[in-house]
């Protein structure tokens, strides 16, 4: 579904990523692990296409499609969703209108047409049970006001609603109490399928518990440096990134 | 990196569809302005003495007036020798009925999206259409009068009206009130006339459709509603105008009387033509709007959408002097590319437990400049005012600007007065936000956009709404990056 290979990465003129290599196949669910700074959410800005990283190496295919070629919304009409690590308010637009705009947006594109209102409010009552989300939230301006919780829940009530095939969590563990954590992971486990795929992006094994990955990769210094399953992200829970640290710089580059 | 101001340009590319001319024979006066100009216009009506020694009262007060330059806009000295002051689609005699218009009159129309027909037989809105000086048609006429509602051009009011046009004509906005207002007294050609009488809820959307279309010709239009004790109408105001290189002057005036227990509420989607990329030609709309709640527990709701002029100047105020009575301002001004917009309100409270209420939202893009420019006064014996004011702007790209000029005179100690401003500016965070789920630049902007200003649309009469939606969304299309 994903390929990635020695992609490369830069903002502002400092060098981000340093050369990725990641395949990534239907039904798989992979977990990027790292230090901070190590890169993980640049990779994650940058397969959803924002503008600010300057692509200068490397080459990313989606489904055997150029990714790198295409605008950030056209990267999700064809099926890539990102939960951001920082939901963006958008005061005045509630989650329900700004997600029948991408919904009729995504289905034009696919050439379909526009979801009429009774099938859309059907889709979006079955999607709030399964992320046990509330319609009063649904119904307040995105974003706008909610909790760390809240928020998180909301992206991945949105990327139920949309149904991604390539669905990328940057850090959605991060600032959750652990109730909240489950209903997420829980969320990401009821859209698990053979044809979809999730990127989990995170800095503690922590989620892990609830979503458990096929493979995990620990990101530094802009590469992955180590790939393995599960247990490793338990070896790091225990130990830490400092002895991947070190693995790293005795290495000659 | 994206160049933001690249995008913010290309996005500034929204042509103006309402900017065709209407090739039809007009009767104008000569260019330029004196008594003469006065008397021709008020026998070309066929109007009574008193309202032509009105106006020419009016002209001599605004020769010996100067053009206000208080307001934060700045334009090229107007030639007021230079303008014709009356102009009418030629017709050989008065229109009886709707089928002896010239049909190229009604084409027009239903270019405009307001077919008369199609108003008079489906909807519920009435309509009376302004064609640079004159009415050409009010629909829905019969209905109306069997409530006793009267609603008409200004000129037909004054025919069968006059006593109640003498009445309130000037009563609100008195001729001399301001530069324009003087000017618009003396040479005012048509407008619209409404009286809903004593316990009458008008049961559709009053609507006036005013359109510039000769060259070199100023509108001066002039609206007058009057809501008898306990009355309710909602009236609503729409203007286009062609696409031409040189300035057209729009100088109109409305005044609003509410009685006792009477609500008005009066919505406007302003879409003059605002000139071209450079900045070339366009409407300079100077506008003298207010209203009165005469009586007690009576209320005036001014709510405007202001998309288009090259210069807007307009302040629609309310004089709160009934006990208990309300006034409100809701406004959604958008500017872009050259466009200057200095528009607010006054609130001036006289009565007892008056309440006011301001919302603003100012849009600017491209290289415009928007001011609030708004004033709260509690008299001396205005016990227990209330007004709440909250002036947002929101911009986009670097290079417009946005300004709130608020100022509060309070000579009462009950007063309560609050007033929230806040600035902001359409985030790439946001764009990238609705880009990642799919939603393209352009509709993101309309979205946030609408977002901003859902407060003021969610005061427009239902269709009215859906239609400054669309409009603010065009008037934007490609303005962010």
């Amino acid at each position: 579904m994903l390929n990635i290979q020695d992609l490369k990465a830069s903002i502002e003129g400092n060098q981000i990523l340093k050369g990725i290599n990641l395949e990534v196949k239907a039904g798989e669910v992979h977990a990027i692990m790292g230090p901070n700074g190590s890169g993980k959410s640049t990779l994650a800005s940058v397969l959803a296409g924002r503008e600010e990283f300057e692509v200068n190496g490397g080459e990313v295919s989606f489904e055997g499609e150029n990714l790198l070629e295409l605008s950030p919304e056209d990267r999700a009409r064809k099926g890539i969703f990102l939960a951001f690590q920082y939901p963006v308010e958008i005061p005045g637009v509630s989650t329900t209108n700004f997600l029948k705009s991408a919904i009729n947006q995504i289905r034009e594109y696919n050439g379909k047409k526009p979801m009429d209102a009774v099938h859309f409010l059907k889709h979006i009552k079955e999607k709030m049970k399964l992320v046990e989300i509330d319609q009063s939230l649904l119904s307040r301006s995105l974003n706008e006001g909610f909790s760390g919780g809240e928020k998180k829940k909301n992206e991945i009530f949105q990327m139920a609603v949309l149904e991604p095939k390539l669905a990328i969590l940057d850090e959605t563990d991060s600032g959750l109490d652990i109730d909240a954590l489950r209903i997420v992971a829980n969320g990401v486990n009821k859209l698990r399928s053979k044809d979809n795929s999730v990127i989990v992006v995170t800095h503690y094994q922590r989620l892990l518990n609830y979503i458990v990955p096929d493979y995990v990769h620990v990101l530094y210094e802009g590469r992955i440096v180590r790939s393995g399953t599960k247990d490793l992200a338990f070896e790091l829970e225990e130990k830490g990134y400092d002895w991947i640290k070190e693995e790293f710089n005795s290495t000659p580059a | 990196m994206a160049d933001k101001d690249n995008i913010l340009e290309e996005l500034t590319q929204s042509e103006y569809k309402y900017g065709f001319i209407s090739d039809f024979e007009a009767d104008s006066a000569p260019k330029g302005l004196n008594e003469d100009i006065v008397r021709f216009i008020s026998s070309k009506k066929g109007e009574p003495d008193w309202l032509l020694e009105w106006r020419l009262k009016a002209f001599r007060n605004w020769q010996k007036m100067k053009e206000p330059k208080w307001s934060s806009v700045s334009y090229p000295e107007i030639n007021y020798q230079d303008i014709i002051y009356y102009s009418a689609p030629k017709q050989k005699v008065a229109p009886e009925s709707l089928d002896e218009i010239d049909p190229e009159l009604i084409e027009t129309f239903e270019k405009l999206g307001i077919s008369l027909q199609e108003q008079k037989r489906l909807t519920g809105v009435a309509v009376d259409a302004v064609m640079d000086s004159v009415s050409v048609a009010t629909t829905f006429k019969d209905k109306l009068s069997e409530l006793g509602i009267i609603f008409s051009s200004f000129s037909e009011a004054v025919k069968e009206h006059p006593d109640l046009v003498r009445k309130y004509l000037g009563s609100v906005v008195p001729m001399n009130d301001n530069y324009f207002s003087a000017l618009n007294s003396a040479v005012f050609s048509d407008g619209s006339f409404c009286y809903i009488p004593k316990g009458v809820r008008c049961p559709m959307e009053l609507s006036t459709y005013f359109r510039i279309n000769a060259a070199n010709t100023g509108q001066f239009e002039r609206t007058l509603i009057v809501a008898d004790e306990g009355a309710y109408v909602s009236y609503l105001e729409g203007c286009t105008a062609p696409m031409r290189d040189e300035n057209q002057l729009h100088a109109a005036v409305v005044e609003i009387h509410a009685a006792k227990d009477a609500e008005v509420k009066y919505s406007t989607v302003q879409n003059w033509y605002p000139g071209n990329k450079e900045g070339k030609g366009g409407i300079y709309n100077f506008v003298t709007k207010r209203g009165i709640c005469a009586g007690s527990r009576s209320k005036i709701s001014w709510t405007q959408v202001e998309t288009g002029s090259a210069v807007t100047w307009k302040y629609p105020s309310c004089i709160l002097k009934g006990d208990d009575s309300i006034g409100e301002f809701y406004s959604v001004a958008v500017t872009n590319n050259y466009q200057q917009a200095d528009t607010g309100t006054k609130m001036i409270h006289l009565g007892k437990n008056t309440k006011s209420r301001i919302v603003s939202k100012g849009i600017s893009a491209g290289k415009s400049q928007n001011s609030y420019r708004g004033l709260v006064k509690v008299m001396k014996r205005a016990e227990n005012a209330r007004n709440y004011s909250q002036c947002d702007s929101l911009l986009m790209g670097d290079q417009c600007g946005a300004h709130t000029f608020p100022y509060i005179e309070a000579s009462n100690n009950s007063a309560h007065i609050e007033h929230e401003a806040t600035t902001s500016k359409i985030g790439e965070d946001q764009l990238f936000y609705c880009n990642q789920r799919g939603i393209d630049t352009e509709q993101a902007v309309a979205l946030i956009v609408n977002g901003y200003a859902k407060e003021v649309l969610s005061k427009l009469p239902m269709e009215f709404a859906i239609e400054a939606q669309k409009l603010l969304a065009i008037t934007l299309e490609g303005s962010v990056g």
